[in-house]
């Protein structure tokens, strides 16, 4: 798992906890109990902030802000130095209203008229001249990253096609010949060249912790390319809106590393075994699933609307992140698929619970 | 003493009879119907707001589900918008703008009754779609998915012709407005002197009547593509998504401006009055309202950044998003430097003025952060950016309203809202608000995506969530508040004296609530604080005492406008439901277009 918690966190709570120890000795030498009740409330008040920022970090698998590829990684070191010229706007400007409203409020029978100053131009200019400079440098900034993003992948980029449909994600390597869906393998150092289409309604595409989103609209292919730099688990989700499900359709990246993407790669076109594919539960597949779902190296290739089955018994989650991969909630599935997750496409087939067990026993077998 | 004979010399109050509500064409009462109508429609979608926060408390939720949950979005959002704030907005501009420029009514009485009514039947026809299926695309109705495939109910026909309504009454009091500050202005009040308020309902009528013709011609595209057939917008048949992407935020960005300078009007009124100064920088603020207008045309495709348009469209937009902070920049460094060696009375509209300033600016700031592209790609459809308008559209134009309402009250009834109340009502607010929405920066910033309605724990979101969510209660207590307060503000005597904060321009040269006519005597304006200077710069009172009979000409009431209304709310009905309908709905508003035209403009010459 990556995305620990960071140090800073840490530092955040032990500092809170610094306040904490400095403030109680104070409290038990005072005699007074107005000082005493002020006091606890205010250990209450700081007890409250730090609960308030534990559960603020933590692990944190979405964010914009521990990036692992170099998209995200550009992407964040062109946010930084905005918001600290946007702290530093933001303390002057609210502190000024505030010094103001105190240092200048009016007094109770005081009825004198202030200096009334209708504007100085050469301020006036001033401040405009100010944030037309601060634009420009953070303009600058940003077209600087855009030329990068911009350049065109290299060769010997991995193409990745991700095919977007309501409410899951196809993925498809056309140089291994892999397709799979909603878990997506990732070589880590080798620059991705990923090729978005949508099937039905907008979606758009997102793994915060690798690169920016890209929406996947019917009609258009757009592109992105990142490399990822670090081994780990990746979440991302869809994050345009598309419907019913669409707070279910995640995603998950693993990144690893050439070897083991290669492995992966020859597992998913090696198919069942013998001994499963002779299962009952092929049998049921076979009459039941395959009409829209395929498993590559099995006869069941020609099902184009469902999810990808392929290796469905590595795979960490069911209904595109909706529940974890697990017989139950596999067999709750096929029993009422917008149980699990309203909206679901996928029809309850009203199959016996032996015919479900077998399926389960079978797909979960795909290794 | 002089006699006033006008042609109207009935008084009314809040009790008259409905009659008079649905005919009158006084500026001021229909400031009323605004303000009430959307105060509704306001507590309605601040509703849907409670549940939307409610189902998002704490992970894995299930208390409203997604289906509801996608409606309650949808609506929350274009009820906001364009049934709320923007109402509130037009309720100031009827309330003030007459009595600032010195003039005795707009310059066509029936028609701006006839955008209330419009805008009425407009927001009911929206709202009743929760009966049959809310619309449920989100207030931005992308297609495919609101196209008839994905969506199938009658919520989207809604969508379509309750916003189709609402533009008409938008555009029709937007001509009116330009008609009115143009040619109605008191004698000597060139448009250099003319009160800020009045300058920002200028530029946001001028907005209005840009904006919205395109994107009604792309609303009607979408309604032929559901109901007749077309595929203009899909892309299996040839179409293009993406086009209506640009028609939509052709308005959609120029709307922000529409929801966000008329507040900038109010606090460049508030602040000047309660710091006794006037504004720092006069020309400077009209100048970077109009060039924020300017702008506000060339920024839409900002909304559109990861939708591929590439690096070059993509730069540019960067570009122009980016030059909008220099004249945002001005204006509040003008309200700040207003503040600097002032007076300042700290009163509950002077509160709300400079919290709008300090919460305006945090939205101003993470603005300029997804102004540029790259970082918007991480940003753009996250909570980040739900904190962002937020802050913008809440803590800047609600906060405004509230500081406008505060600050007018006295020429809206006559009365006073309570001070202390008041203030109580600001702290709640300001606390409320900002535990709600601070924390979705954290939200965004962390990847959580906008318009899910549930997500896994183990997230990091949950605590964040909770405080959002407890913050929402605590603004709604804040507004139940101000429930109270108003009322307790509607009861009592009418005491309110006809200058109650000391303020420099011409409304408070008049008696609160003003007489029908306004004015006795059309005022005549030497300065930009007509008011101010006969005040404490020993100019001419502005308005002078009546000499001899003078015989004001007022407006009869008229019931044609609500007529037309009627008709054409009419004849959106028909074409959800039942065609025949609408041509009836039609024959109504070309009957009635005629009687108006046939109506005598003085009373008794029937």
């Amino acid at each position: 798992m990556v995305g620990t918690i960071p140090p800073a966190g840490t530092g955040v709570v032990g500092g809170v906890s610094v306040l904490f120890g400095l403030s109680a000795p104070g409290v038990r030498n005072s005699d007074s109990r107005w000082r005493q009740r002020a006091a606890r409330a205010r250990l209450a008040l700081i007890a409250a902030t730090g609960l308030l920022l534990l559960t603020g970090c933590g692990e944190l698998p979405q964010t914009i802000m521990q990036p692992a590829g170099d998209d995200a990684r550009l992407v964040q070191g062109l946010l930084m130095p905005i918001l600290w010229i946007a702290l530093v706007i933001f303390v002057l400007i609210e502190g000024f209203l505030i010094f103001s409203m105190i240092k200048y409020r009016r007094r109770p029978g005081n009825e004198d008229i202030p200096k009334q100053v209708h504007g100085n131009n050469r301020l006036e200019l001033l401040w405009t001249a100010i944030p037309a400079a601060i634009v420009l440098v953070i303009a600058v900034m940003t077209f600087k990253t855009m030329a990068v993003q911009a350049e065109a992948p290299g060769e010997g980029a991995l193409v990745v096609e991700v095919s977007a449909s309501q409410w899951w994600w196809e993925f498809s390597y056309p140089e291994l010949g892999v397709v799979t869906a909603n878990e997506l393998y990732l070589p880590i150092g080798r620059e991705i060249d990923l090729r978005v289409h949508a099937n039905d309604v907008i979606h758009s595409f997102w793994i915060p912790k690798l690169a920016g989103k890209i929406d996947v609209v019917p009609g258009i292919e757009n592109r992105m390319k990142f490399v990822a730099e670090k081994i780990g688990r990746y979440q991302g989700q869809c994050s345009e809106f598309c419907g019913i499900a669409h707070a279910q359709m995640r995603l998950l990246a693993f990144v690893v590393t050439t070897v083991e993407f290669e492995e992966w790669a020859e597992k998913q076109l090696t198919g069942p075994s013998a001994e499963a594919a002779a299962s009952a539960g092929a049998g049921i597949f076979a009459a039941q699933c395959a009409a829209c779902h395929s498993i590559q190296g099995t006869a069941f290739t020609f099902g184009q609307i469902g999810p990808e089955l392929t290796g469905m018994g590595l795979r960490e989650t069911l209904g595109a992140g909706t529940v974890a991969n697990t017989p139950e909630n596999l067999a709750d599935w096929i029993r009422e698929p917008t149980a699990v997750k309203p909206g679901a496409l996928m029809p309850a087939l009203g199959l016996v619970e032996d015919d479900i067990s077998a399926v389960v026993a079978y797909l979960e077998g795909l290794r | 003493m002089a006699t006033i004979t006008q042609t109207l010399p009935r008084t009314r109050s809040w009790r008259s009879g409905a009659w008079d509500w649905i005919t009158t064409v006084d500026h001021k009462q229909i400031a009323k119907l605004y303000l009430f109508a959307a105060a509704a429609f306001f507590a309605i979608a601040g509703l849907e707001a409670m549940l939307l926060r409610t189902q998002l408390a704490v992970p894995d939720n299930d208390v409203i589900g997604g289906n509801a949950y996608n409606q309650l979005f949808t609506m929350h959002g274009v009820s906001m918008i364009f049934l709320a704030v923007m109402p509130l907005n037009a309720g100031f501009f009827n309330l003030v703008v007459p009595l600032q420029i010195g003039a005795r009514d707009v310059a066509f009485p029936r028609l701006n009754a006839l955008s209330f009514w419009l805008f009425l039947f407009g927001g009911i026809l929206l709202n009743v779609s929760f009966f049959s299926g809310a619309p449920d695309g989100g207030w931005f109705a992308y297609p495919p998915l609101t196209e008839k495939a994905f969506s199938p109910n009658t919520g989207m026909e809604h969508w379509v012709l309750g916003l189709a309504v609402l533009g008409t009454s938008s555009i029709i009091s937007s001509i009116n407005f330009i008609v009115t500050v143009l040619n109605l202005r008191s004698p000597g009040m060139r448009l250099t002197r003319m009160p800020l308020f009045a300058w920002m309902t200028l530029i946001t009528s001028f907005l209005i009547i840009f904006a919205f013709p395109p994107f009604t011609v792309a609303a009607i595209l979408l309604l032929t593509d559901r109901v007749v057939g077309t595929v203009f917008f899909d892309a299996s048949a040839g179409g293009d998504p993406v086009l209506w992407q640009h028609m939509f935020w052709f308005m959609g960005h120029p709307e922000v401006y529409v929801l966000i300078l008329p507040p900038m009007g109010v606090v460049s009124e508030v602040i000047p009055t309660f710091s006794r100064k006037p504004l720092f920088g006069y020309t400077a603020v009209v100048f970077s309202g109009i060039s924020i207008g300017f702008l506000g045309f060339a920024v839409w495709a900002h909304h559109m950044f990861a939708v591929g348009l590439g690096p070059v469209a993509n730069a540019v937009f960067t570009a122009m998003t980016m030059l909008i902070a220099i004249p945002t920049g001005v204006k509040v460094l003008n309200w700040s430097a207003t503040l600097f060696r002032a007076s300042i009375k700290i009163t509950t509209p002077m509160l709300f003025a400079v919290s709008f300033v300090g919460l305006f600016t945090v939205g101003g700031l993470s603005g300029m952060m997804h102004a540029a592209s790259p970082v918007d790609l991480q940003h753009t459809d996250t909570y980040f950016i739900v904190a962002h308008f937020h802050y913008v559209l809440f803590g800047g134009s609600v906060f405004g309203i509230l500081a406008g309402l505060y600050y007018w009250w006295p020429k809206l009834t006559g009365r006073m809202l309570s001070e202390g109340w008041g203030k109580i009502h600001w702290f709640l607010m300001f606390v409320g608000f900002n535990l709600t929405f601070a924390p979705m920066h954290m939200l965004g910033n962390d990847g959580m995506p906008r318009r899910v309605y549930t997500y896994a724990a183990g997230q990091g979101w949950d605590g964040w969530n909770l405080v959002a969510t407890a913050g929402s209660y605590l603004t709604a207590a804040g507004f139940l508040l101000f429930v109270f307060i108003v009322l307790k503000g509607m009861r009592g005597r009418q005491e309110a004296a006809d200058d109650p904060w000391d303020g420099a321009t011409l409304e408070w040269a008049t008696a609160s609530p003003p007489a029908e006519h306004n004015f006795d005597v059309i005022p005549t304006v030497g300065s930009n604080r007509p008011v101010w200077d006969a005040k404490y710069e020993g100019a001419d009172a502005p308005v002078k005492p009546a000499t001899g009979a003078v015989h004001i000409h007022m407006p009869p009431s008229s019931y044609w406008p609500i007529v037309v209304a009627a008709g054409l709310a009419l004849g959106a009905v028909g074409v959800i439901y039942f065609v025949p309908l609408s041509i009836v709905g039609l024959l109504i508003t070309f009957y009635a277009i005629f009687a108006w035209t046939q109506e005598p403009t003085e009373v008794g010459a029937r």
